[in-house]
């Protein structure tokens, strides 16, 4: 009987800790949710912020006139608002660094994943990872001070902000992320599939090729739109070698601004709040999120694509 | 007779095949040949035209106009005070994001939308985190061209890098330790922090130092909060004589780090400023090479130690 | 030791097989033959090296580093050491195909899978692609179940289906010798039935040597049986003979359950 009464009021009793203390899990959870959902916060303020300023640019300038016009020239009397300038700097700067970090970010992905003897890779991981640490502004005075002047070596009216030299390097820069995330895909394929592959009397440039990096597509395709994003997000090295002038071309050898490099050159300068020349940074900065976001669709739908195919 | 013809057959078509995978594997070190040799060239190349600048001097002098005497002492002192807001917000906001994510997020639409936007979070490029700092800490908010809102801003930046690492690290920690600890009847938060904090420490203090290196690199998101000033003091101490002993006026005021100094010294058409950027940079490129070092080491031990 | 007409009734020879994991030495000594388009059965305990055992078949242990031949494999007619280290491992897969544990289709269509070990060999031509990939099928029992799906993804289809895709894809490059890793140990008991039926019927092509943890499969299916225990061929016979009157004390414990 009183064992009973005993439990009872244990129970009781427990009950009431219970309360206190769910009150105080609850607590701890809101905050943790908080702290995850600030992520949203600032995607948001990123977003409101953006098309907040350019919303009054675009009042000022047509979305015609932004999107045709051939000059970019909003510092000067004679104001002109075409983005294409730099987006042609961006898309010339950023082809020239794919065409050297995605090939190249591949072969040593497939060489890491497939070939590498282990002592190798070991060395080589850490190795790639220390160099996709150094500051891009370091990259930009090595691509002004010392791949400018190789270049003009070879190339000799080359002039001294180029395209090319900032594209190059851009490219060199991007080869761990590449190669990072593409071995990282490669090494998640499943063991028994190159077995299956191997056991039918294929080499390994073969299993690489037709099974491993079919099987690894999202994953690869992921590291790729990576490395699109960050060619054209990237801002130190193309503003320090490319030059910051706006020079619509599509020829590597020219100078001339990228988006990114422009949004620093105005930074640079002392522009009050609130002029036309501080909504132009940010109407630049909507365009080149857009491009981002562009690219991550098409990465979203290649993948889907693929699937279908299979 | 036929069996063996098809043999010579078959090896010649072998024979094929491995001259493709040699010829493959020639490809793949003669790739990872050239990002051992770029990287070599920069790093001689600054040690050739940084070194000679390298002295007790350069380190305790500010910029000056003159470059034979321009030295680094307001950029390293400021990117140290800006160092510290960073971790100081984007640690417990990383950690906290991660773990809500990992251990108490129910599978919904919300989370859904949080982890796509971590996702994203961390492929916006940089520069926009300087133009969202711009507008809403340095104007919006008025904390100026500050380090509060340069450190901020790297915060943000940095925020994705520490909530994956959490995530990575928690998640590598097998079921059986969780069942361990809830069996024992402990609440979820006394699992977190008795059990699964501890244990992942070693991971998420690796994410910690890799994204603390990157936003020491980073340069565009403070150029474009406007902080490309000539900056020749430091910030108020933040610790005083009087009561309380400790000030915060260091955080509103302005401020220049070790990118943006080297930068502008890049920036500059006189050769002699140019050998000062690569003595700042060789700097700079210690400081990260050291951070992401240690950040490695530490990945090596645990993947050593560690054996779930 | 052979004489010609009796190795016209082997496919293959094991000469005093070891075979070493780093330090460790996993299989000891092993000598027997291989009966020509007969089914040869490897029976043991877990972790007797049966499976070792068939993998040098085709050199599967040269994938990965640290690993040791000693003695011989003798494949006939033309009597080549297949474990010499002048023979190329390629070779030797290419003629002797192997069946794994847990079905692995390629992550292509049920085409390609059959079609993979023939591109491997530079196959291009369309036709004889076509011809050789229907045999598989036709041979695997699958092609009544997949003709009209041949560009669909492999992973779709069912357990049972993937391992007889998989033995397709192994019977597409006409192998010499077809080795199963425990085949059906993924399997539900029909889709076991049905493997195994399979196997039985492709002896008439092919020389099978087959690794399985389940006795009764191996009584069913097999010719010939082979007890291995802890690296070493215990004994060796028509399967018959094993499981009605095994010569060792071992075997027959094994055998009865009396193991352990």
């Amino acid at each position: 009987m009183s064992d009973e009464l005993d439990k009872k009021t244990n129970y009781a009793g427990r009950l009431g800790y219970s309360y206190r203390r769910n009150l105080h899990e609850r607590f701890i959870e809101a905050i943790l949710f908080l702290s995850a959902f600030l992520s949203v916060i600032i995607m948001l303020s990123i977003v409101v912020m953006l098309v907040k300023e350019s919303v009054v640019f675009f009042q000022y300038v047509s979305l015609w006139e932004f999107l045709t016009d051939t000059q970019w020239t909003p510092l000067f009397d004679d104001a002109h608002y075409g983005i294409l300038p730099l987006v042609a700097g961006t898309v010339v700067s950023s082809a020239v660094a794919l065409m050297v970090a995605l090939p190249l970010g591949t072969i040593i992905a497939i060489y890491l994943s497939e070939f590498a003897p282990f002592a190798v890779r070991e060395v080589a991981k850490p190795f790639l990872e220390l160099l996709g640490g150094i500051p891009t502004v370091v990259y930009g005075y090595f691509a002004l001070l010392f791949v400018t002047p190789l270049l003009q070596m070879i190339f000799p009216e080359l002039p001294g902000f180029s395209l090319l030299s900032a594209g190059l390097v851009m490219g060199i820069m991007i080869i761990p992320y590449v190669s990072s995330m593409t071995e990282d895909a490669m090494r998640a394929v499943p063991m028994h599939l190159r077995e299956g592959s191997y056991a039918m009397g294929a080499t390994r440039f073969q299993t690489a090729v037709r099974v491993v990096m079919p099987a690894a597509f999202s994953g690869i395709a992921a590291a790729y739109i990576l490395g699109i994003s960050r060619a054209v997000g990237e801002t130190m090295v193309v503003a320090i070698a490319a030059g910051m002038q706006p020079n619509l071309t599509w020829n590597p050898m020219e100078p001339a601004a990228t988006i990114t490099a422009y949004i620093v050159q105005v930074s640079l300068g002392d522009l009050p709040h609130g002029s036309i020349g501080y909504q132009t940074i940010f109407a630049a900065g909507l365009t080149l999120l857009l491009m981002t976001l562009v690219f991550n669709i098409i990465g979203h739908l290649l993948r889907k694509r693929y699937r279908e195919i299979y | 007779m036929n069996k063996a013809n098809e043999l010579i057959q078959l090896r010649k078509i072998i024979n094929t095949h491995k001259r493709w995978d040699l010829l493959f594997m020639i490809t793949g070190i003669i790739a990872l040949m050239i990002a051992i040799l770029t990287f070599i060239a920069l790093f001689a190349q600054m040690m050739i035209d940084g070194m000679p600048r390298l002295s007790w001097d350069f380190f305790t002098s500010f910029p000056s106009r003159r470059p034979e005497s321009a030295g680094i002492l307001s950029a390293w002192v400021g990117t140290t005070l800006v160092m510290l807001v960073t971790a100081a917000s984007a640690v417990p906001l990383g950690i906290g994001a991660g773990v809500y994510l990992e251990e108490y997020a129910p599978k919904n639409l919300l989370t859904e939308i949080l982890e796509i936007n971590v996702t994203n979070l961390a492929g916006v490029p940089s520069i926009i985190y300087g133009l969202l700092a711009l507008g809403l800490f340095v104007y919006q908010l008025g904390f100026g061209q500050s380090i509060l809102a340069a450190g901020l801003a790297l915060a943000l930046l940095i925020l994705p890098v520490v909530i994956v690492a959490t995530r990575e690290a928690i998640r590598s920690i097998p079921v059986a330790i969780r069942e361990g600890s809830y069996a024992l009847g402990a609440t979820k938060w006394q699992t977190v922090s008795d059990h699964l904090l501890p244990y992942s420490a070693a991971g998420i203090l690796t994410g910690i130092i890799i994204g603390l290196a990157r936003a020491i690199g980073e340069t565009a998101p403070i150029i474009t909060i406007g902080a490309l000033t000539f900056i020749a003091f430091l910030p108020p101490s933040p610790v005083t004589d009087e009561f309380p002993y400790i000030s915060f006026e260091w955080l509103t005021a302005p401020f220049t780090v070790m990118p943006i100094q080297m930068f502008n010294w890049v920036s500059r058409p006189e050769e002699a400023f140019q050998l000062n950027a690569a003595a700042a940079g060789l700097v700079l490129v210690v400081m990260t090479l050291t951070m992401n070092g240690l950040a490695i080491y530490l990945r090596y031990r645990m993947r050593k130690n560690i054996k779930w | 030791m052979q004489n010609n007409s009796e190795s016209k009734e082997y496919k293959s020879h094991v000469k005093g097989l070891n075979f070493y994991y780093g330090a460790f030495h996993a299989l000891k000594n092993i000598n027997m033959g291989l009966h020509d388009k007969k089914i040869t059965a490897l029976i043991g305990p877990s972790g007797c090296g049966k499976s070792t055992f068939l993998r040098c078949f085709n050199r599967m242990h040269d994938l990965y580093p640290g690993n040791r031949y000693e003695g011989e494999i003798v494949l006939h007619p033309d009597d080549v050491n297949i474990l010499s280290s002048k023979v190329d491992p390629i070779e030797v897969r290419m003629r002797i195909s192997m069946v794994f544990q847990k079905p692995n289709p390629f992550p292509k269509s049920i085409y390609e899978n059959v079609a993979y070990g023939l591109r491997v060999r530079g196959i291009k031509q369309r036709a004889m692609l076509d011809e050789k990939v229907e045999n598989a099928l036709r041979n695997s029992a699958l092609w009544e179940e997949v003709k009209d799906r041949l560009n669909d993804l492999a992973f779709n289809l069912s357990g049972g289906q993937q391992q007889r895709l998989c033995i397709a894809r192994a019977l597409a490059t006409d192998p010499e010798i077809l080795l199963f890793d425990e085949p059906t140990s993924a399997l539900d008991p029909i889709a076991t039935a049905s493997i195994e039926e399979l196997i039985a019927d492709l002896k008439d092509k092919v020389t099978i040597l087959i690794v399985t943890h389940n006795m009764q499969q191996a009584a069913r299916v097999s010719d010939f049986t082979a007890y291995m225990y802890l690296g070493e061929l215990i004994e060796f016979d028509e399967t018959d003979t094993i499981f009605i009157k095994p010569k060792h004390k071992q075997t027959e414990d094994y055998i009865t359950g009396r193991f352990g």
